[in-house]
C-alpha cells in the first residue's frame, strides 16, 4: 500500500530545532500539502520523509515499512525539487529516463515509457533538447514526468510551482492535480502558497516553527481554523483578529466589548467556558455585512482605504478604538473613504479563541 | 534553423556569433594591445630563425621578409632552420663532429613528469574537493586553509628540507621524487580550484539522483564530474603551465637522466664557456612552447568557461 506515516519526526541541527514532534499519516491515493510561512520547517520534513535528511528522533514510515535508516534510493519514492534538478549534461529524454536505470528495463521498453509519460505532460517535441534550451514551464514538466515515470511508494514535491509565473501556475496547478488523481499514490507537496494548498490538496498540514499547528481539509482549516496562527495564516484578505473582553453569556448570546464597541451576538456555547477576561475575536473580512444603522450587533468604523478587486472591493477600515478592520463588499454596495460603516459580523463565521491562543469549539 | 555549421564549428570551437559586433575601432585597439603581449614570443620566435651572428646586432633585424619592400632591406634577416637542428644535435667542440644533446630525452622528460603528476593531482585533488565540498569535517576550513599554506612559502624556502627529506628515503634524481614532490604542490591548487566549481553546483541535482537510485560513485561520476569539466580543463591547463615551466626544483631535484627542459636549457645556453648562445636559447624556448601551446589552444573553449563559471545566472 502506497502510505506515508510520521511519527514523533524531530529534527535538530545543532541547538536550532527545525521540526519537532510532528505526526502526519498520509493515506494512498491522498495528496497532503505542507503549509506554512519560509523557515517553518517544512521542507526539512519531507527531505527527511525523502531520507535526504536523516531525523534526529521519530520515525518515518513508508508503505507500512520504517525506513528511518535507508538513504533515499532504498525508499522508493519519486521527488520533484523546487528549482528542478534536472541534469545539466543529459537530454530531456535522458533526463525522464534516469529513474528507469534503477529498473534494469531493455531499452525499447525504457523508449516506450518514456514516450509515454512525454505525451501525459506534452513533452514529446522537446525530448532531444537540452534542459538548458527549453521554457520553465517544460523544465517543471520534465520534473513531473521523471517522477511519474516509475511506479513508486509515494510522491513528494518540493515547492513545484514557486518558479512559474502566475498564468503558467495556475494551468500546471490543474495538470498536476490530474495527474495526480490518476496515480492513487501517497503524495506530500510542500508550498507556501496557500492557494495551491488549498486547490491541491485533500488535507493541509499547516506548519509553524516546527511544529504542525493544524491538520484538516482545506475546508477545515478555513472554516474552524484551530489557533490564531492558523486563523492569520489561512484566507486572504487576512482574517481580522481583535482583543476583546468578554463580558458574559447567557442564553447562547456572548456580550462583547471589541473595537469601542459593546457587541451582543450569538455564540457557540463553548464560549461559556471562557472566563469573562480578555479573548481573541476572529472575523474573516467576507462575513460582515454593513448594515444602515448603529446597532447591539454592530461595530463601527470609518473606511480609509478603498481597494477595488474586481468582483468584489476591499476596504480598510479605522475602527472607534483605533485598530483596522478589513471588510469585503460585493462590488455593487458604493463606499467611499471617510464613511461610516456599521458592520455586523455573522456568528457563524465568528471565532473565538482563549489566551492559550486555541480556538473555543464545542 | 542556424545557417550550417563552420569547420571551426564542426571541430568543437566556440560559434562564431557576435563576431564583429565591436566595430573597427575597438577591434583595432584590442588588436594592438594584444600585439604587444605577443611581442616577447614573437622576438623569441624569430630570434630562433636568425643565424647566431645577427642575435645580438645593432640595428637588430627585425622580420625574415621585406613584406613587399616595405620594410626596410637592413632590418631584415634571411631565415634559417639551423638553431633548431643544433637543439638536438652539434658540435660541442669547436671544429668537432656533432653529437647528440640529449634534448629529446629532456623533452621526453619533460612531458612525462609534468604530464604525469598535473593529471595525479588533478584526480587526488578533485576527489579531495569533493570530500571537501560535500562531507564538510569538523573544522573544515581549517583543513583548507592548512593546505593553502603548502603555497603560500616560496620554492627557495622549502627546497633545503625537501633536498634533505629526498636524499634520506633515496627519491633524488628519480622520476618518481619529482612526480611526487609536483603533484604535491599541484593538490593545493587543484584542490582549492576545484572546491570552488563543486560549490557551485545545485545539490538538489545530486539529491534527485540519489531518489533516481544512483549510488554515491554514481552520483559523483555521472552527476556531478560532467558538471565541472570546464574547471578541470582550467585546473588541469594552469597546473600543466605551472609544472612545465618549473625550474627551481628539477634544478635541484632531477639527475642526468630525469633532467627536464627548463634545467637542460640553462646548461646548454651556458656551458662551454663561449658565452650565451641567444639564438639557440631562442629555438629551445620555441619548442619548448609548442606543447603547452596546443594544450591550451585545444581546450580553450573549456578555459573561458572555466574560468568564468558561476558568474552567470544559472
Amino acid at each position: 500500500m502506497s502510505t506515508i506515516e510520521i511519527r514523533k519526526l524531530t529534527k535538530k541541527f545543532g541547538e536550532f530545532v527545525a521540526v519537532q514532534d510532528a505526526d502526519l499519516s498520509v493515506k494512498a491515493g491522498e495528496v497532503v500539502c505542507l503549509l506554512g510561512p519560509s523557515g517553518c520547517g517544512k521542507t526539512t520534513t519531507l527531505r527527511m520523509i525523502a531520507g535526504l535528511e536523516r531525523a534526529t528522533a521519530g520515525d518515518v514510515i513508508i508503505a507500512g515499512k520504517r525506513m528511518n535508516e535507508l538513504t533515499p534510493e532504498k525508499r522508493d519514492i519519486a521527488m520533484v525539487f523546487q528549482f528542478y534538478a534536472l541534469y545539466p549534461a543529459l537530454s530531456v529524454g535522458q533526463n525522464i529516463a534516469m529513474p528507469l536505470h534503477f529498473e534494469k528495463l531493455s531499452q525499447a521498453d525504457a523508449d516506450k515509457r518514456v514516450k509515454k509519460v512525454a505525451e501525459i505532460l506534452h513533452l514529446t517535441d522537446v525530448l532531444d533538447r537540452m534542459p538548458g534550451q527549453v521554457s520553465e514551464g517544460e523544465k517543471q514538466r520534465i520534473a513531473v514526468a521523471r517522477a511519474i515515470i516509475r511506479d513508486p511508494n509515494c510522491f513528494l514535491f518540493d515547492e513545484p510551482l514557486s518558479r512559474l509565473d502566475v498564468e503558467l501556475r495556475h494551468s500546471m496547478r490543474g495538470q498536476i492535480k490530474e495527474v495526480l488523481s490518476n496515480l492513487s499514490k501517497a503524495t506530500v507537496i510542500v508550498t507556501h502558497d496557500q492557494l495551491e494548498a488549498l486547490t491541491m490538496a485533500d488535507r493541509i498540514a499547516i506548519m509553524r516553527d516546527g511544529m504542525i499547528e493544524q491538520v484538516g481539509t482545506p475546508h477545515e482549516v478555513f472554516a474552524k481554523p484551530a489557533n490564531v496562527f492558523v486563523a492569520s495564516f489561512i484566507g486572504t484578505p487576512q482574517m481580522n483578529l481583535m482583543e476583546a473582553e468578554l463580558k458574559k453569556f447567557s442564553d447562547g448570546v456572548v456580550s462583547v466589548t471589541v473595537a469601542g464597541n459593546n457587541v451582543e451576538m450569538p455564540a457557540d456555547p463553548a464560549v461559556s467556558k471562557l472566563k469573562p477576561s480578555k479573548v481573541m475575536i476572529g472575523i474573516r473580512p467576507r462575513a460582515f455585512t454593513a448594515e444602515s444603522k448603529a446597532s447591539r450587533s454592530t461595530i463601527g468604523a470609518q473606511a480609509e482605504l478603498i481597494e477595488p478587486m474586481g468582483a468584489e472591493t476591499l476596504i480598510h477600515a479605522r475602527t472607534e478604538s483605533g485598530g483596522d478592520i478589513r471588510v469585503v463588499v460585493p462590488r455593487a454596495q458604493r463606499i467611499k473613504i471617510g464613511e461610516v460603516l456599521h458592520l455586523k459580523p455573522d456568528p457563524k463565521q465568528t471565532h473565538f479563541f482563549g489566551d492559550n491562543g486555541k480556538a473555543v469549539r464545542a | 534553423m542556424s545557417a550550417a555549421p563552420s569547420i571551426f564549428e564542426k571541430l568543437g570551437f566556440r560559434k562564431a556569433s557576435g563576431v564583429g559586433e565591436a566595430g573597427w575601432g575597438h577591434t583595432l585597439l584590442v588588436a594592438i594591445v594584444a600585439f604587444i603581449y605577443f611581442l616577447p614570443v614573437l622576438m623569441i620566435i624569430f630570434t630562433a630563425l636568425k643565424p647566431a651572428t645577427e642575435a645580438l646586432s645593432v640595428p637588430p633585424t627585425l622580420s625574415p621578409t621585406s613584406l613587399f619592400g616595405l620594410i626596410p632591406e637592413q632590418f631584415v634577416f634571411s631565415p634559417t632552420l639551423e638553431n633548431f637542428t643544433s637543439v638536438f644535435s652539434r658540435s660541442m667542440t669547436v671544429g668537432g663532429a656533432p653529437e647528440d644533446t640529449g634534448f629529446d630525452h629532456f623533452f621526453f622528460n619533460s612531458i612525462v613528469i609534468a604530464s604525469v603528476s598535473v593529471l595525479l593531482a588533478l584526480i587526488i585533488g578533485t576527489l579531495a574537493a569533493y570530500g571537501f565540498s560535500r562531507y564538510p569535517l569538523k573544522g573544515n576550513d581549517t583543513y583548507l586553509f592548512i593546505i593553502l599554506t603548502t603555497r603560500m612559502l616560496p620554492a627557495i624556502v622549502v627546497i633545503i628540507p625537501v633536498i634533505l627529506m629526498f636524499r634520506v628515503v633515496g627519491l633524488s634524481g628519480s622520476y618518481i621524487g619529482i612526480i611526487l614532490l609536483y603533484t604535491a604542490f599541484n593538490l593545493a591548487f587543484t584542490i582549492w580550484m576545484m572546491k570552488s566549481f563543486f560549490d557551485e553546483l545545485s545539490t538538489d541535482v545530486e539529491d534527485a539522483a540519489r531518489i533516481d537510485g544512483s549510488s554515491e560513485v554514481k552520483v559523483f561520476l555521472k552527476i556531478c564530474l560532467p558538471q565541472v569539466i570546464a574547471g578541470l580543463a582550467a585546473t588541469f591547463v594552469f597546473g600543466l603551465i605551472l609544472t612545465w615551466n618549473e625550474f627551481l626544483f628539477a634544478l635541484l631535484l632531477t639527475g642526468v637522466d630525469t633532467r627536464t627542459v627548463p634545467v637542460a636549457m640553462n646548461q646548454a645556453v651556458s656551458s662551454g664557456g663561449r658565452g650565451t648562445d641567444w639564438t639557440l636559447l631562442a629555438a629551445i624556448e620555441t619548442l619548448f612552447l609548442i606543447p603547452v601551446f596546443l594544450v591550451t589552444f585545444f581546450l580553450q573553449n573549456h578555459l573561458l568557461r572555466g574560468v568564468t563559471f558561476g558568474t552567470v545566472k544559472r
